[in-house]
């Protein structure tokens, strides 16, 4: 099986430099990137069908085309910028590239960054991922000593300055405005959309934001071709994806697998299946902002378009387990006190709704819930939960789990507004 | 009439001018450097206390309110003095199944301090944190720089039995 | 145009408004927070929101927000389905899940917009069932209350107060459902508007520090339609009275002036109208220097017979109406008529004058001062003279921003995404000034340069304009700044220069003019405007005119001491001539007849004094520094025998067979006479309609329809309710029955529509949100673009040269100190230093003296100068800069040369307590 992403990361997580990623292969997507002209690297980015692995799965092509080139272009600099601030509850795989292989994240920026025109590029990195950190600045000042960064890279003529920014830590620092916003040195609030960061970003500026995993497979398709990279997927999205499991399963983890591998088999076969005891209830697909499924879906591929369809979303492909000795709606409270607290605080819906929506979960938690608090969650979840409602995704996001936990696990919340107590508390 | 009062300026040691003017410099206004400078005096002094957060905002020519309502916004920056580690105990959904509401409880009792309090010997300040990124190795926290992964009872008892650690 | 369907109904609109605006225009209500018709949309409050249909077949249509959505052809919209409407009662009810409740001891009351959305959605019951979040006030100052409980999270007072005014010591701080906002201490906000807030925060964390401590509800205030005193710009205000006191003081929409905000010096000065120490009753002085209160008849009887005497003269003044002006001048003739500036400021309000009426440039208006895409401020310190002026100059140099957003089909009002995009861009902004001004940090270049070399900056630009005799500075950075500053302006379609009478020199000016008419030759659209002293400056300077009487120097005409009975017209003599110049005024004349509101010391030299009614009391009419004429109304009547000075005077004059003034009886005549005998003053008449205007039959109540209590406040004197006071003067009634429909816009007392109890009520007075006044934009520009005259190229002014051991002395001005009345007003006086003199630290160091000592200020003519020091690092050497307009630096002159010592006896006051020092409670 092709797993270009994680060709270079081993079991032990040691880190791979400069001189051990050249050997392996490494900057010669960059040779061959900087040997075409920009537009046609952007051709072989469209091509390739690669979609955004930082939630929503945009096509990467794309956006990339809405960035003004040549004489559409204003005199200026132009922004690419890494969203490497990986906050949602669930997810770790960003972690792992970034930690194992810094300089394949910095070659497949060198080239995105050449295809839109950018000279100036960030890594927006949260700050508890401070070894990655490390690594990436380590592997920026290497790859300045070699010319691969830095003014008139490899002789081609093109420029650019990589810089890391850390994070002061906030989860919205992920929406790519609130972290344009950020970058900025301002309060993280999103920015409404439009005009897209694409125009008009990072100090007004166009400006491109990619996650981790996006932007480390920009170089292999670039180096290999959109036709390679199309194949690597089961399904009709192309590439490979970075999946992982954790909850009580019996080996957590992230692995790198072709792109519409079916759940059952991330799940059990790499997962090794529920743990001794436990029984699957049910999981969130992609992080703590998408959907529950149930076992019903685990015949499901694992792209973004089945997961669509099946009502949840591919996220970021990690999945949180439910087992059946946990309370969903104590697992529902969990991320929603979680997003109440990481609300930037600007739109109503969000600021104030989440924390109700937490309150009345608490209620419900604690036994004191009511009938009618249903009534409330769901209105909240009609009017929160849309796209549009509110100023960004994330409280629509933080409304998945809780609309679907009321379709699935319905009779639970009930149990627990009936019988006046949490059903899982009462029976340790 | 507002002039730089110059014993502010002179607050921020060489270093820290030093790391924040280098930020400065690949920024299109100076008050772009906000968040890495909180962060730089914050490294080197444990937090921001207002006569930082003034010093600060003086080299960057905002103004403090500016200044402190970037620094209250972000989770990570101190504007309280913090112990000479802080605790980031992760409570997102992974690590709450997997028991971190009993890791908690412990350190809880064993620091005697709640979250957002710093124990009495100035060593440890415990904080929550959203997801750390280790889900896979729930429950987890980070001490200092440190991440401690798949976090039982006795590891914590470990970290914080040593000696000279209260109820050691 | 745009047609568009709202809940079936078909409407034309605007193409590229947003929905919210245009529903408002339409007259249909559709709640909101965030959005401001002068600051745009941000969509944070998500309370607007409406479903959009796709097209004919979309049954379920779409929530978006109102004021973030552009309403273009053929758009389909609905208000008032039941998910929209479901939405925008959960929106309410979020926001009210913290809110205190606490209503009946709110001072806004009444007038919330918070209360209005809340019935408007018909949220009534709460199903919240948590505790609610609790948060500390701040001691903001003497101005603003702050009552952070009530917050609402709509982001606008931060938006106001940092963005739009430029203020840096507001924030939000932290975040999710903590988000507060409040300075980063306790301490007194320090932007000049921060009063805006209190009518910007649509619920009552801001709020009139004055009105908290003693609240009426709106409902219950006798409101008129008014102009500011404050200074020359002549903002509209809304003046609010309850128990014969002026209760606060609300801004009034006009257009082309103020627009929707006030500066804190207008909103918070009014305060001395309630001052115990105002005059009642006409006082005659008694041989043992105290007074008898007399009734009008025996005070008019006293005052004819001094004035049968016979050098009889009259002293009157730039903050009086034209009116009352006008009858002083018939009253004692035009030759023994002394307007009542000082030395310096005669001839600088005569120059201004000149120059704005010969002038081809536009004079602007506020609205056209945004309008302005390159702004050179010669020598005036504006936020400290012209407050208003500077706020709407924070406005003009976004517009480069907004052309910005234009290139990328922007639409004007997406505020967040034209700030984001364009940043720091601004139009470039010149300022030469004395030392640093409030607008520096706005500013393309700030140069600190003495008066003379202001002049001299102003020819070198010139000389850039029009290259000629090869004036320029001499020195090669000013001359650079001088190129840049040409360039500047030279491309611009729309410059604008700014000077005025604050350093009172003319020269300063007169280069200002210049420039604006060889920007005009140039072929843009130059505008003029130059700042002025008082709220009548220009209209006593075009009342005076240029040709009239040869105006005699007020100090001289003292000294020479030909006077028997001098009447002196609301004017503080004290206050505009040299310390020897007033005590002679004592000496030299023989009866001193004083018509003043209140105490100065002018009165307190008097033999009789006249109480007149404040401008909340009378009517008049004022002229603003753009030579619009405005008329203000008495919220109410005045009191005992407080009379208009235009009634004491006609008393007179009728009395004195004065024959001019024989067919004057009302108000009305006597504007009508003064525009028909000055023809400068001619325009005067349609600033306001006249006595017998009225709306649909009826006078304009002054008194909302729920005014309450006409019995009770009386009922400790007695339980019958008096006949309400009659106003022959005006259209407005002291009632609540009338007509406001289709009230022109200079007789608005108040704003208030069904469901709209705030000052949000606006927008169903305007044509459409943001545009003028339906009923018409109040005030009549006298000043049209007549001149064209061919200005004489000015020889290049002498260099300033520092002398040793000698200061050039500049009037410093205080926005909080410098205007007379504003000053006394007490939440003001709070905010007022003592008098002061500004030098530099090289000064202090040669004089040894450090911050707060004192300085004995000397020359030929001055003596027994004392002030304390400032030191301003900003200041320009060899300048000394005086507080001007404080007690204690009368008589001081502008470019006077003074010699300077540390005054061995100074008192260093105690410093003063620090608001914050006070642990927020005051
Ligand atoms: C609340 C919120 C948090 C997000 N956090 C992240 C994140 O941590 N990392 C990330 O790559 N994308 C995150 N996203 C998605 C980004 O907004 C953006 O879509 C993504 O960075 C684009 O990259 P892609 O096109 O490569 O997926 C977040 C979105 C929201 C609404
Ligand atoms: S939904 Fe609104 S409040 Fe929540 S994070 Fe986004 S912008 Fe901020
Ligand atoms: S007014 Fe539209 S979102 Fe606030």
């Amino acid at each position: 099986m092709d797993r270009p992403l994680t060709r270079n990361i081993h079991a032990d997580r040691r880190p791979i430099d400069l001189r051990g990623y050249r050997d392996n292969g490494g900057y010669e997507g960059l040779r061959v990137g900087l040997g075409l002209s920009p537009a046609d690297c952007l051709q072989r980015i469209k091509d390739s069908n690669l979609r955004g692995r930082g939630g929503a799965g945009f096509p990467t092509g794309l956006k990339w085309s809405f960035v003004p080139m040549g004489e559409d272009c204003s005199p200026g600099h132009k922004y690419l910028i890494c969203n490497a601030d990986e906050m949602e509850p669930g997810t770790f795989k960003d972690r792992l590239l970034l930690e194992c292989d810094p300089h394949q994240l910095i070659e497949g920026m060198i080239l995105a960054a050449y295809t839109i025109g950018a000279d100036v590029a960030y890594i927006f990195i949260r700050s508890e991922y401070h070894i990655a950190a490390q690594r990436l600045r380590e592997g920026i000042v290497d790859c300045e000593r070699e010319g691969l960064l830095g003014d008139n890279i490899q002789g081609s003529g093109y420029s650019l300055h990589m810089h890391v920014h850390a994070s002061a830590g906030r989860y919205i620092c992920g929406e790519e405005t609130a972290l344009i916003s950020s970058l900025e040195g301002k309060r993280a609030n999103p920015r409404a959309k439009p005009p897209f960061p694409q125009v008009s970003g990072l100090w007004g500026r166009p400006t491109i934001v990619n996650n981790v995993e996006t932007l480390s497979n920009i170089a292999h398709i670039i180096e290999r071709g959109p036709q390679w990279f199309n194949d690597l997927g089961l399904t009709e999205d192309a590439g490979t994806k970075m999946y992982g499991v954790s909850g009580r399963v019996k080996n957590p983890g992230c692995w790198e697998l072709p792109m519409g591998t079916p759940i059952r088999t991330v799940l059990e076969e790499y997962a090794g299946g529920m743990a001794d005891g436990y029984e699957l209830r049910g999981f969130l697909p992609g992080g703590g902002s998408t959907d529950f499924l149930t076992a019903d879906h685990l015949d499901l591929a694992m792209d973004y378009d089945t997961i669509g369809k099946a009502g949840s979303r591919l996220g970021t492909g990690t999945l949180i387990v439910l087992d059946d000795a946990t309370c969903p709606v104590g697992f529902v409270k969990n991320l929603m006190d979680f997003f109440a607290q990481e609300s930037c605080g600007f739109c109503t819906p969000c600021r104030d709704g989440l924390p109700w929506s937490a309150q009345v979960l608490d209620d419900i938690e604690n036994g004191q819930g009511k009938p009618e608090d249903l009534d409330t969650l769901e209105r909240q979840v009609e009017f929160i939960g849309a796209i549009g409602n509110t100023h960004c995704a994330l409280a629509p996001g933080a409304m998945e789990p809780l609309q679907s936990a009321l379709k699935y696990f319905r009779a639970d919340f009930e149990a627990h507004i009936n019988q006046g107590c949490c059903p899982w508390k009462a029976r340790q | 009439m507002n002039e730089p009062a110059p014993s502010l300026i002179n607050a921020l040691s060489e270093a820290e001018l030093a790391a924040i003017d280098a930020e400065i410099a690949h920024m299109p206004q100076r008050s772009g450097a906000a968040i890495d400078a909180l962060k730089i005096v914050q490294e080197h002094r444990g937090w921001v206390s207002d006569a930082s957060l003034a010093a600060i905002a003086d080299h960057l020519h905002m103004s403090a309110a500016e200044l402190d309502g970037i620094a209250t916004f972000y989770n990570l920056i101190f504007r309280r003095p913090v112990g000479r580690k802080v605790i980031l105990l992760c409570n997102s959904v992974s690590c709450w199944m997997l028991g971190s509401d009993c890791l908690t409880q412990q350190i809880r009792d064993r620091l005697q301090i709640d979250f957002g309090e710093t124990s009495k010997d100035g060593e440890y300040t415990l904080l929550p944190v959203t997801c750390l990124g280790a889900c896979d190795k729930a429950p987890v926290m980070l001490v200092g720089d440190d991440l401690h992964e798949s976090v039982t009872e006795d590891r914590v008892r470990e970290l914080f039995d040593q000696p000279g650690a209260p109820n050691g | 145009m745009a047609t568009i369907r709202i809940d079936q109904q078909e409407y034309t609109v605007r193409d590229g408004d947003n929905l919210l605006q245009t529903c408002l225009s339409l007259g249909l209500d559709l709640p909101y927070f965030c959005w401001h018709p002068a600051m745009g949309s941000i969509g944070a409050c998500r309370q607007c929101a409406v479903l959009q249909y796709q097209n004919e077949e979309d049954q379920r249509g779409r929530l978006v927000m109102g004021c973030m959505t552009p309403v273009s052809d053929g758009a389909i919209f609905s208000l008032q389905g039941d998910k929209a409407q479901r939405f925008r009662k959960t929106i309410v009810e979020s926001l009210m899940l913290n809110h205190p409740h606490d209503c009946p001891v709110c001072a806004e009351g009444g007038e919330c917009h918070l209360q209005d959305m809340t019935v408007m959605t018909g949220h009534r019951d709460r199903s919240y069932r948590g505790r609610k979040n609790t948060h500390r006030n701040q001691y903001l100052g003497p101005l603003i209350h702050h009552e952070m409980n009530r917050c609402i999270t709509c982001y606008r007072c931060t938006r106001y107060y940092r963005d739009y005014a430029g203020g840096t010591d507001l924030a939000a701080m932290a975040a999710h459902d903590h988000i507060y906002f409040g300075r980063h201490e306790d301490g007194v906000l320090e932007s000049e508007f921060a009063g805006n807030l209190v009518e910007v925060c649509p619920t009552g964390v801001f709020t009139d520090r004055q009105l908290v401590h003693q609240y009426t509800r709106k409902w219950d205030l006798q409101s008129a339609p008014s102009v500011c005193t404050a200074c020359a710009v002549g903002c509209n205000i809304v003046v609010g009275e309850r128990y014969g006191k002026v209760k606060r003081v609300h801004n009034r929409f006009n257009a082309e002036v103020n627009g929707y905000f006030l500066c804190d010096r207008g909103r918070f000065g009014a305060g001395f109208v309630n001052l115990e120490s105002r005059l009642e009753f006409p006082a005659l002085r008694r041989p043992d220097g105290r007074y008898d209160a007399l009734d009008h008849h025996r005070a008019l009887e006293h005052a004819l017979r001094a004035m049968e005497a016979e050098k009889v003269a009259a002293v009157g003044s730039p903050r009086a109406s034209v009116e009352a002006n006008h009858l002083l001048r018939l009253l004692v003739g035009n030759a023994r008529f002394y307007p009542g500036w000082s030395r310096g400021e005669q001839g600088a309000a005569i120059r201004a004058m000149e120059l704005l009426r010969d002038t081809e440039a536009t004079v602007p208006d506020l609205a056209q001062i945004e309008t302005a895409d390159a702004v050179l401020i010669l020598g005036e310190d504006v936020t400290n003279t012209s407050p208003r002026v500077a706020l709407s100059l924070r406005q003009a140099v976004r517009n480069r921003a907004r052309d910005m957003a234009g290139e990328l089909r922007l639409l004007p009002w997406q505020d967040a995404a034209i700030r984001n995009l364009a940043q720091d861009t601004r139009n470039p902004l010149h300022i030469a000034a004395v030392s640093n001004t409030r607008l520096d940090d706005v500013a393309a270049s700030h140069t600190c340069l003495a008066p003379p070399d202001i002049a001299r900056l102003g020819a070198a630009v010139l000389e850039e304009l029009l290259p000629g005799e090869g004036q320029h500075f001499g020195d090669p950075t000013v001359d650079a700044l001088a190129q840049q500053i040409a360039r500047d302006l030279r491309q611009a379609k729309r410059p604008l220069i700014i000077a005025g009478a604050g350093y009172g020199n003319t020269t300063i000016m007169e280069m200002a003019a210049e420039l604006a008419a060889a920007l005009c030759h140039g072929g843009c659209e130059a505008m003029l405007s130059l700042c002025q002293g008082e709220a009548n400056s220009m209209g006593l300077a075009l009342l005076t005119g240029t040709g009239g009487a040869r105006v005699h120097r007020l100090e001289d005409m003292i000294v020479q001491g030909d006077i028997d009975t001098l009447l002196v017209l609301e004017n503080d003599v004290e206050r505009r001539c040299s310390r020897r110049g007033f005590k002679l005024l004592r000496k030299h004349v023989k009866t001193l007849i004083t018509l003043d509101s209140l105490d100065t010391a002018t009165t307190s030299l008097s033999d009789l004094v006249l109480p007149t009614a404040s401008f909340a009391e009378s009517e008049g009419t004022l002229v603003n520094h753009a030579g619009r004429a405005q008329r203000y109304f008495p919220a109410f009547p005045p009191a005992n025998e407080r009379r208009p000075a235009w009634f004491w005077l006609l008393a007179l004059a009728h009395e004195r067979g004065i024959e001019a003034t024989s067919r004057l009886h009302q108000f009305d005549e006597i504007t009508r006479h003064c525009a028909a005998s000055i023809p400068a003053l001619a325009g005067i008449t349609e600033a306001a309609p006249r006595s017998q205007f009225r709306a649909h039959g009826l006078r304009v109540p002054r008194q909302t329809h729920r005014y309450s209590g006409r019995t009770a406040m009386r009922a400790a004197l007695s339980v019958h309710e008096p006949k309400q006071p009659q106003d022959e003067e005006t259209p407005l009634a002291f009632s609540m029955e009338g007509s406001q429909r289709d009230t022109p816009g200079a007789l608005l007392p108040y704003f208030w529509s069904p469901g709209w109890n705030s000052n949000q009520s606006l927008h169903r007075y305007q044509k459409a949100v943001g545009e003028p006044l339906r009923g018409g934009t109040a005030g009549s520009r006298l000043l049209y673009r007549q001149g064209h005259a061919t200005l004489e190229r000015a020889a290049m002014p002498g260099a300033f040269e520092p002398r040793e051991n000698q200061w050039y002395l500049v009037p410093r001005h205080a926005i909080f100190g410098s205007d007379e009345l504003s000053a006394l007003s007490p939440p003001l006086r709070e905010l007022t230093h003592p008098a002061w003199l500004e030098i530099t630290p090289a000064a202090a160091q040669a004089l040894q003296v450090i911050d707060g000592d004192g300085l004995i200020i000397e020359n030929e003519r001055l003596r027994g100068y004392r002030l304390e020091v400032r030191i301003n690092p900003s200041l320009v050497a060899g300048c000394a800069a005086y507080s001007a307009g404080h007690a204690g630096t009368f008589g001081l002159l502008p470019g006077e040369w003074v010699t300077l010592q540390k005054d061995p006896d100074w008192q260093r006051r105690e410093p003063a307590v620090i608001a914050s020092d006070r642990g927020g409670v005051a």
